[in-house]
């Protein structure tokens, strides 16, 4: 599959599967927002995925890959609450710091973008049937 | 380019329609990589190129002297330049004109197979 030359569906279809992972990396992260563990090691931190443009010499064309999905964003946030079940031994615990604004502003550019990939590939599939009836 | 006389400039025109949308197509799915350069095919030069190279087997034609760099209208600080409006406007446009080199291919076809079969 890697040495195939790429086809305007593969672009348009590795680049849907890329906003899935960043809509994957956001679900998480709201998931988890102001989720609360009891040391700074175990809280939650924002994952986000890094992307990366992968060119086809053969045909010029160029599609999209997850690099690979790291950890970014603010440290957890410490806080004191001894009531808290989950606190250690000083009466503090760690709260996840997600950025719940900037998540939904991401899902909303990731859902913007997965559509208009999937208009690429009905506009080229269309044309491309249409072709296939030349002289019909 | 045997076929010239057949199909006119008809069969370049789709040919550069064809890889154009693959290069618009690469844009929009490229359209949140930072740091990724947005390109087009200048339609009126890579029609001249496949003409004047003409028709070589399968392989299409390579346009890469063709494609330019596209200039934003609003550089992004993570320096992707592809701005989906802009994008989307020429990908429709090139699907028109697509369809629109197929019509007048398919006119010449059926004018040709009218003129074979005598009626």
């Amino acid at each position: 599959m890697a040495d195939a030359p790429l086809t305007i569906f593969q672009v348009a279809g590795r680049a849907m599967s890329a906003q899935l992972v960043r809509m994957n990396t956001t679900a998480s992260n709201l998931a988890n927002a102001g989720a609360i563990t009891s040391s700074p090691d175990t809280a939650y931190r924002t994952m986000k995925p890094v992307f990366r443009t992968e060119y086809d010499k053969a045909t010029g064309l160029a599609t999209v890959n997850v690099e690979r999905v790291v950890t970014a964003g603010e440290d957890p946030t410490k806080r004191y609450d001894p009531s808290n079940p989950l606190a250690d031994k000083d009466g503090n615990v760690w709260e996840a710091a997600v950025d719940q604004t900037r998540e939904l502003v991401d899902m909303m550019e990731t859902a913007r973008n997965y559509q208009n990939n999937v208009e690429v590939m009905n506009t080229a599939k269309s044309l491309i049937v249409d072709t296939l009836k030349l002289g019909h | 380019m045997a076929n010239d006389s057949l199909f006119g400039v008809h069969g370049a025109a789709l040919e550069v329609r064809a890889q154009r949308m693959g290069v618009l197509a690469s844009n929009i799915a490229n359209a949140s990589t930072p740091g990724f350069k947005a390109k087009d095919i200048d339609f009126k030069s890579a029609l001249a190129q496949v003409e004047q190279t003409g028709d070589e087997g399968d392989a299409p034609t390579d346009l890469s002297a063709s494609t330019l760099y596209r200039v934003p209208l609003q550089p992004s600080l993570d320096g992707n330049t592809v701005e989906l409006n802009t994008e989307q406007t020429a990908f429709a446009e090139n699907a028109v004109a697509y369809q629109t080199t197929l019509s007048f291919l398919n006119g010449r076809i059926a004018e040709v197979t009218r003129a074979l079969k005598g009626e």
